[in-house]
């Protein structure tokens, strides 16, 4: 059964206006928080409800709420992650759009419970129409003295400033972020310290994604039992998932923790099934950074459950036969697909957007890359299959940062559980110098 | 204080202390390589991963080991913590690793690079690096350029160091170059040509690990293990004066700040001392520069070097360069 | 070329921006002035550009360069008036990208990250822009083409044949004045 919290009023005509909002009950978590709560009582709220981040971590929220330092006279900051560039994901996007006072509701009451006066969003510079959403929000709620001094004449002040990135994936990493946010390079930094310690301008910071934002309203309005009862296990409440590729019903939807990703690939409430009657080849569940998993891999763990939507079913088996939840990015792949050609996009990605700080991401991912390229091209050799396979490995782990291992996973798990088409690729040499007739020999989709 | 054992040998350091100036103080033998950390430079290290070792035992309060290979020049140390460089498989593979990738863009041009012998990267490339390349992808390159008339930048060797960024940055008064584009495309440039002009600019020659950065007014092209490296100072109203004078026969060839063990200047010195004092009249030497062992200068060294005419002449100061004295 | 400054509405922008950060902070208002200097100065950064955005926050030009060269939607080199950028990453590889990519490029007579010779149309692919479900995409300007089609691609060249603006990511609205 589909349980829609977060897009409850997804359907409402104007509910991105100020005015639908707040008649459909909007801007009442800050209303009780402010005047009913402290903030650490919220902050405990938060704990309960199990929330786990939902940029692509998965670090239960509550818990890094209250690592945030908390120096006497220091400013503290909350900055709101919706940089969304992990490819396969566009859920907050589709939030931002559609709901955007929900947003800017969760950072007011988000920000009172961490003592940030100030706080940012920022958002990745592609989605300008986004940026141009939120701040005409962000000005009808200041019209409307939600933000700025003294909300609610309960003294609590608090600025909102959106922030536009210029085109970096990088900065979706949170030290990356704020350098970002700062006016710098989106170089991540080396940690510790930590934001909670250390983050924008050396203040104490908490950085959370768009998702887990919103979902403190609901947690607020209804308390943290409420919450922690959605869901299953320690994967509690509902998750956007954003779903693309070869299916009937690409979009975003609003799941609830715990169905089978059977369902959500093939019932009509969801995905709809494979496109064009065709069978399921593959999927990345979680984002391009996770393990590709082949369908029976996807659909059954390796004890033979059906696997669900979840934190911890998704991750079932390791990266043997599972994959990770990620950022709920899920991308669907039927039977004419090449997953060679495939990982050679997601291998271009990681090549573009490496930093270039640290030698095994920055040399790496181009090396990868270039490899990828001649095997498609018809020139590759076994043993570029293993200098592939070698050269993830030296990256996975020994980065600054965990673009080096989100560069890694995919090209690991590609070849951990379709070997053989990267030998098809290099057995065929000469046909595939004439891609289409491979691809028409392999019954494979040209691109 | 705090305990530390860095392959198998126990020091007592500072709280603080970060896990490679621990292994430092242990000696070179547990010391891992470094190319980007300069003890000289905040915020350095981190970026070139050769440093990485393995953290066995977190600490006496919290024993467990840590997940990941962690940078030794940029981990601070507790007590109790229990190190393994070059007694760990996971490093040495993981080094091997790391030198292939900075050595995957670089020119294989040892024999004709100004920097041969007392480059760091060919260094760590014959101890820690495998012998073959496994490469046949175009190497990126670049043209030389000139950084005003007193240095030339040769990115192509480049390895991305940071180190005469932060140079710039933190002992000079005008930064005036940086890393421009990312990734693989990253690049040190001034992006419109312009001279990096200032007292101590010249500095970023002595903290480049490679040939990247190299002196322009270095008068004859010479192989560094034909020179001479000798001590000696002069009376500078800009920085200590503190230099190495590098000999061919008789004629100053360059020079520039003098290097301790671990490839680091003892301290930064002025445009003056180095590009502009290029007559023995100006310095007073010390005496011979003691070379570490590995280097390749010390292949060829000053056993049978001879007192420079002009310093007997000019009788300031009586120096013994008698064979065998340079250990 | 006429003297480098900001219209006064842009000016009274810029210092509106530069009060949401703190105190001796101002250089995290960069990104978004080197947003505004492109779409105010033809779509591109020069130099003497992006030197006039370093005065405006008191840093040295090399901080510009370093930054403006990092990110990915600022142009460094002029761009034609129509910027297309197709994305051609996993989900939208999956439903047909590449065939768009190729369309415009037979269709323009240019390749990725060339420009047309009536300086009209720039072509550069691009990474996963968070519109995989409406796959294959592009931009142009602030807008999102979604699931597109050779048609749909036709008439956006088609309009843009005409244009004399350039495609620009925000216009003066965007950017509340606080
Ligand atoms: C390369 C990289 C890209 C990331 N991109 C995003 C992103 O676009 N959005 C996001 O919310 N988190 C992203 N993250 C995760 C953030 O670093 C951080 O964990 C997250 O914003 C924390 O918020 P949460 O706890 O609410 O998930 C990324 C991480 C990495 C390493
Ligand atoms: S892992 Fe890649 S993206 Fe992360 S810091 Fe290193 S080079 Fe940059
Ligand atoms: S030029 Fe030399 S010092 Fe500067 S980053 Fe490159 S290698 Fe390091
Ligand atoms: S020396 Fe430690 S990472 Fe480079
Ligand atoms: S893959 Fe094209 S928009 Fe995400």
């Amino acid at each position: 059964m589909s349980k829609k919290i977060l897009l409850e009023h997804i359907g409402v005509p104007g509910i991105e206006t100020l005015a639908v909002y707040r008649e459909k009950g909007g801007y009442s978590s800050v209303e009780k928080a402010l005047k009913t709560m402290t903030p650490d009582a919220i902050v405990e709220e938060v704990k309960k409800s199990g929330l786990r981040g939902r940029g692509g971590a998965g670090f239960p929220t509550g818990m890094k709420w209250s690592f945030l330092a908390k120096p006497e006279g220091v400013a503290r900051y909350l900055v709101c992650n919706a940089d969304e560039s992990e490819p396969g994901t566009f859920k907050d996007r589709y939030l931002m759009e559609k709901i955007p006072h929900a947003l800017i509701e969760g950072m007011i009451t988000s920000s009172f419970a961490l003592g940030a006066n100030t706080s940012y969003i920022y958002v990745r510079g592609e989605y300008f129409y986004i940026i141009k959403i939120l701040e005409k929000a962000i000005a009808d709620a200041y019209a409307a003295g939600w933000l700025g001094k003294n909300i609610l004449g309960t003294g609590y002040d608090l600025d909102l400033y959106v922030q536009a990135g210029a085109g970096a994936y990088i900065c979706g990493e949170e030290t990356a972020l704020l350098e970002s946010l700062e006016g710098k390079r989106g170089n991540p930094r080396i940690k510790p310290p930590f934001p909670a310690i250390a983050g924008l301008y050396g203040c104490p910071t908490v950085v959370n994604n768009v998702e887990t934002i919103a979902a403190v309203v609901p947690i607020v309005n209804n308390g943290g039992d409420w919450y922690a009862g959605i869901g299953i296990g320690r994967s509690t409440g509902t998750k956007l998932i954003s779903a693309s590729g070869h299916i009937n019903k690409p979009g975003v939807y609003e799941i609830e923790m715990g169905i089978t990703v059977e369902d959500f690939i093939y019932s009509d409430e969801y995905c709809g099934g494979i496109k064009n009657g065709k069978k399921l080849k593959a999927v990345v569940a979680g984002g391009s950074s996770v393990p590709i998993l082949p369908a029976e891999m996807i659909l059954t763990t390796a004890n033979g459950e059906k696997r669900l939507m979840s934190y911890e079913s998704l991750a079932d088996g390791g990266f043997a036969s599972g994959t990770m939840l990620g950022s709920g990015g899920f991308i669907v792949m039927d039977e004419t697909t090449s997953i060679v050609q495939n990982l050679h996009t997601f291998a271009r990605f990681y090549h573009h957007e490496s930093c270039g700080q640290c030698s095994p991401c920055r040399e790496g991912t181009g090396w990868m890359e270039k490899i990828l390229h001649k095997i498609l091209d018809g020139h590759g050799t076994l043993e570029d299959v293993d200098l592939l396979w070698e050269i993830q490995r030296k990256i996975e782990g020994n980065t600054i940062c965990p673009l080096g291992d989100a560069a890694a996973w995919p090209v690991a798990s590609a070849i951990r559980h379709f070997r053989h088409e990267f030998e098809d690729y290099v057995k065929n040499a000469a046909a595939i110098k004439n891609v289409k007739h491979y691809h028409n020999m392999h019954n494979l989709a040209t691109a | 204080m705090a305990k530390v054992t860095i392959d198998g040998q126990t020091i007592e350091v500072a709280d603080g202390t970060t896990i490679l100036q621990a292994a430092r103080m242990i000696g070179p033998e547990v010391a891992p390589p470094t190319m980007c950390y300069y003890s000289k430079l905040k915020t350095s290290g981190g970026y070139c991963r050769t440093c990485l070792v393995e953290v066995s035992k977190g600490s006496e309060k919290d024993p467990r080991p840590m997940p990941k290979l962690v940078a030794s020049c940029r981990t601070t140390i507790m007590d109790g913590m229990e190190v393994k460089n070059m007694t760990s498989d996971k490093v040495i593979d993981a080094r091997k690793g790391v030198v292939e990738f900075l050595l995957l863009n670089h020119p294989l041009d040892c024999p004709v690079c100004d920097q041969a012998g007392e480059c760091q990267l060919q260094d760590l490339g014959y101890e820690h690096g495998s012998a073959k390349t496994r490469t046949d992808f175009k190497r990126r390159t670049f043209d030389k350029i000139d950084i005003g008339n007193k240095i030339q930048l040769h990115m192509t060797r480049c390895i991305l160091c940071y180190r005469c960024v932060k140079t710039a940055e933190q002992i000079t008064d005008g930064r005036v170059h940086g890393v421009l584009n990312r990734g693989d495309a990253s690049e040190i440039s001034t992006y419109i040509e312009q001279a990096i002009d200032n007292d101590f600019s010249g500095n970023v020659i002595d903290v480049c690990p490679v040939g990247a950065l190299t002196d322009k007014t270095f008068r004859f092209k010479s192989r560094v293990w034909f020179t001479k490296p000798v001590d000696a100072h002069r009376d500078c109203d800009k920085c200590s004066g503190k230099t190495v004078v590098w000999y061919k026969g008789e004629d100053v060839l360059r020079v520039t700040g003098r290097k301790d063990q671990w490839g680091e200047v003892e301290e930064f010195i002025c445009n003056t001392c180095r590009f502009d004092k290029k007559k023995t009249s100006d310095w007073t030497i010390e005496g011979p520069r003691a070379i570490s062992h590995q280097s390749v200068i010390s292949a060829n060294h000053y056993t049978k070097m001879v007192k420079p005419r002009e310093l007997t002449l000019n009788n300031i100061k009586t120096i013994a360069l008698t064979e065998g004295e340079n250990k | 070329m006429s003297e480098i400054k900001f219209n006064d509405e842009t000016l009274a922008l810029v210092q509106s921006i530069i009060k949401r950060y703190p105190e001796g902070k101002q250089k995290s208002a960069l990104l978004p002035l080197l947003h505004l200097a492109q779409a105010e100065f033809d779509g591109w950064l020069s130099a003497p550009v992006m030197d006039y955005v370093a005065s405006l926050l008191n840093i040295k030009p090399i901080e510009v360069y370093e930054v403006a060269s990092f990110y990915s939607m600022y142009n460094l080199n002029p761009v034609g008036k129509c910027l297309l950028e197709v994305c051609r990453t996993s989900s939208c590889w999956l439903r047909g990208a590449n065939e768009i990519v190729a369309h415009i490029e037979n269709k323009l007579g240019i390749k990725d990250g060339e420009t047309t010779s009536d300086g009209k149309f720039t072509l550069k692919t691009v990474e996963c822009l968070g519109s995989c479900g409406t796959a294959p995409m592009l931009q142009i300007g602030a807008d999102f083409h979604e699931n597109l089609t050779f048609e749909k691609v036709d008439a956006l060249i088609n309009d843009w044949s005409n244009k004399t603006e350039h495609s620009k990511y925000l216009d003066n609205s965007t950017f509340r004045k606080n």
